[in-house]
């Protein structure tokens, strides 16, 4: 594995086993079994070879993401990305935000200190807020790796519509004045939008 | 068509990415392919499990509860239900979207699933307790839980107003 990512990117790491793949894979072995023993071996057999259709019919979208997101990650520099949502951005910081958290192709690990670093850096809670939303609701590398095997593009698609104004109307949202008096460090530069 | 335009349009995203990557430095677009290609293989498994189980699923889910709970006149208390679901599925990338699709197969309403694929995307606990919260400030990770609070039923209910 080539090891020469800029520096102060962090390199995506992966346990080989991990907890959500545990669950699943729990879920799904069990389940075939008890459809196996309860239906009978043709029931069985029938679902088994039309999922399998459905996998060999996404593994071309699932590369191309893979690539895709391998590209973003080695080209832009995390130094980019803190220039863009600095403090005093307007609602314009906020959507720069949330769209740079719908195409970063990271996972958490990544994510979150990431918005932790950028709020160091003098973006606001805001800018940070809409940053993460965009991440967890639109983020494009997983929709279109994880979500779309599953529901199948109609309903990503219209999944992202509804969601498309969330991140910059939650940054707003969070940047209230009421919440001041809660998050008691207000970062400076930072106020209404 | 829409799946097959998709497809093409990611092709050309790869070819401008790989194009622009290639410019910079060929070793670049060398790294980029070894990077995308490990991601693959790692993802590989999880994805044929994830795909082929949720298929089995769907086949177990009790289709009465289902459509009993989150069905097309589950209403407010339906979307309710989904969202501390989702609050309460494990993270990762694979666990609330099975479940969601198995579900919809089962007969859960296009509503409900997009109240609980939102919630599941926004308040994931343990994602929110092994990652979040360690790295970000808490009062923030507050923050952006009691803003976002309102959104599955905001989704849910567009759902309803759209379809």
């Amino acid at each position: 594995m080539p090891d020469d990512t800029p520096p102060g990117l962090p390199k995506v790491q992966r346990k080989p086993l991990d907890w959500g793949f545990l669950v699943v894979a729990t879920l799904s072995l069990g389940s075939m079994i008890w459809v196996t023993l309860r239906d009978g071996f043709t029931v069985s057999q029938h679902i088994l070879a039309e999922d399998f259709w459905l996998f060999l019919t996404i593994l071309p979208k699932v590369a191309l993401g893979c690539l895709i997101g391998s590209l973003i990650r080695l080209m832009i520099a995390r130094e980019t990305i803190e220039k863009y949502i600095g403090a005093g951005s307007g609602v314009k910081g906020l959507a720069i935000a949330a769209i740079i958290g719908t195409l970063f192709p990271a996972g958490p690990f990544t994510i979150f200190p990431l918005a932790a670093v950028l709020m160091v850096s003098g973006a606001d809670r805001g800018a940070a807020i809409a940053f993460v939303s965009g991440w967890l609701l639109l983020g494009i590398n997983r929709a279109i790796i994880w979500e779309m095997p599953f529901f199948g593009t109609d309903f990503v698609l219209f999944r992202f519509l509804v969601s498309l104004p969330m991140p910059v109307l939650l940054g707003l949202a969070a940047r209230a004045t009421v919440f001041d008096a809660y998050v008691n460090r207000p970062p400076p530069g930072e106020g209404k939008a | 068509m829409i799946v097959f335009g998709f497809t093409l349009a990611l092709m050309a995203i790869a070819a401008g990415l790989a194009f622009a990557a290639w410019r910079r430095s060929p070793a670049l677009l060398t790294d980029g392919f070894s990077d995308a290609r490990t991601q693959f293989i790692h993802l590989l498994p999880r994805l044929a499990i994830g795909v082929l189980g949720s298929g089995f699923l769907a086949h177990l889910l009790p289709k009465e509860t289902i459509l009993a709970w989150f069905g097309p006149n589950s209403g407010l208390m339906g979307t309710a239900l989904a969202s501390v679901a989702g609050a309460l599925t494990p993270g990762g990338p694979v666990v609330g979207y099975a479940i969601g699709a198995a579900a919809l197969k089962a007969g859960a309403d296009l509503a409900q699933v997009m109240a609980y694929v939102t919630a599941w995307s926004l308040f994931t606990i343990n994602r929110m307790i092994s990652w979040e919260i360690p790295s970000m400030p808490a009062r923030i990770v507050l923050l952006r839980v009691v803003v976002s609070l309102p959104f599955p039923f905001l989704a849910a209910w567009v759902t309803l107003l759209v379809r």
